[in-house]
């Protein structure tokens, strides 16, 4: 009941500084893992989808999947797979819902959630490895806009 | 200073035996050219097929990383094995009493790194082996308990692994310890923090796939306590659980505390059958 009413106090606050038409984590929409509608209305960057992808702080996509695309950028891991070809083998629609909670397809997977901010065991405040002062304070891995953006760039991949 | 003169003849003899000193991930490791480890083998039983080989971490590193760990001269690890050495012999505390008083060399507990995590029927709980250092210096020698992660302890733990070097891990996961080992077992498995990752995503599902520029390993703690080469010191097991579940953006457990007592038990007995290997180097 206590996390309902903090969520609702989130939600609000969230309403708040977001554009109106954002979807928060709660409302995303998952069909088969597939998220038909745009998280925020506005088209993805797929310049800075690219910063996301390979910036540490952000998405660090490339820790685990190889992209040929960005090459420049070191170090690309092998836990996940490849993601050459990733704009032909999925729709926008499937990448939005990999992206933004990748267990909505593959319920097993290794692949965070980046569009997610409860149901957690254990979460902590980022990586100081201490408890947040309130669990309802944790943000999502990526905004809605920075989903939006590192789809706007997987589209492009083709082989 | 005699310890000095044994690195250096060992240095000599592996100077003179091992052609070039590099080692490849299939590569036995032998360390000052006489203690066998084995860093691959079967897979205990009881991990029911999750892993046919368990692999030390060694067998992951770059040729540059395993190359110290063949010889204790370029070991970094080893002056805190002797400076442990020197704290064993050091008469402390209420009793008038060292390590040595009652235990003699430290070679005398050879093996005892080998089945720790152990149940202690006196206790009615599992110990490693911090707390039974702890335990003689405050029941026994009349000393004040070391930190758990300070460097004493750290130190201390290097000494007793290096003396079992080469023996089989071997730890109990039955009787009076499968409750633990149980307990160790669930947490191993469980997805903790925003990341949600259990150490099985990484080190059994993962294992040997690079994460960035990171080579993942099987997380085995056959070779702890490990010098960490980013740290340049001796580092915990418990600081290294602690280290792990704090990067999957989780609230971490204590070191010392019973969840990291539970997981070191089961962790150590993923590692039944490689050798004890500590103090090794690490990335």
């Amino acid at each position: 009941m206590r996390t309902a009413l903090a969520s609702v106090v989130a939600l609000t606050l969230c309403v708040g500084v977001a554009q109106a038409d954002t979807i928060t984590p709660e409302d995303v929409m998952f069909d088969y893992g597939e998220v038909a509608q745009s998280l925020t209305g506005t088209p993805g960057d797929a310049a800075n989808g690219i910063k996301v992808m390979t910036n540490r702080g952000l998405g660090n996509c490339i820790a685990c999947h190889q992209v040929t695309a960005l090459e420049e950028y070191p170090y690309h891991g092998e836990v996940g797979p490849s993601l050459d070809g990733a704009g032909d083998r999925w729709t926008p629609e499937q990448l939005r819902g990999i992206v933004a909670n990748a267990k909505e397809m593959f319920p097993d997977s290794i692949m965070p959630s980046f569009y997610k901010r409860s149901g957690y065991i254990r979460v902590g405040d980022a990586f100081t490895g201490k408890a947040p002062a309130n669990e309802s304070d944790i943000t999502t891995l990526l905004t809605a806009q920075e989903i939006e953006d590192v789809v706007a760039f997987l589209v492009t991949l083709k082989d | 200073m005699r310890k000095a003169a044994l690195h250096v003849a060992a240095g000599v003899l592996t100077l003179a035996a091992a052609a070039p000193a590099l080692a490849g991930e299939n590569d036995p490791l032998i360390i000052n050219g006489q203690i066998e480890i084995t860093t691959r083998t079967a897979a205990p039983a009881h991990l029911d097929g999750h892993l046919s080989e368990i692999r030390s971490g060694w067998t992951f590193r770059t040729d540059e990383t395993q190359v110290m760990q063949m010889d204790d001269f370029d070991n970094p690890a080893m002056i805190y094995v002797d400076a442990a050495t020197d704290a064993w012999n050091t008469v402390e505390g209420s009793a008038d009493k060292s390590c040595a008083s009652c235990h003699e060399g430290p070679e005398s507990l050879a093996g005892f790194r080998a089945t720790t995590p152990k149940w202690n029927a006196e206790a009615g709980a599992v110990w490693t082996q911090e707390m039974y250092v702890n335990n003689c210096r405050t029941e026994r020698m009349g000393a004040e308990a070391w930190d758990w992660n300070g460097q004493d302890m750290r130190n201390m733990t290097a000494l007793l692994a290096s003396v079992s070097r080469g023996m089989p891990v071997n730890v109990a996961i039955d009787g009076p310890a499968a409750e633990t080992w149980e307990k160790g077992r669930e947490m191993y498995y469980t997805r903790f923090g925003q990341l949600e990752l259990s150490c099985a995503n990484c080190h059994e599902d993962n294992y040997d796939n690079l994460i960035r520029a990171d080579h993942l390993s099987q997380g085995q703690i056959n070779a702890f306590p490990a010098y960490r080469l980013k740290d340049t010191n001796l580092v915990s097991v418990h600081n290294r659980f602690r280290g792990c579940i704090r990067d999957t953006r989780a609230a971490t457990f204590a070191v010392g505390s019973p969840e990291f007592i539970a997981l070191e038990l089961y962790v150590a007995s993923r590692g039944n059958g490689l050798s004890v290997e500590g103090p090794s180097v690490r990335n």
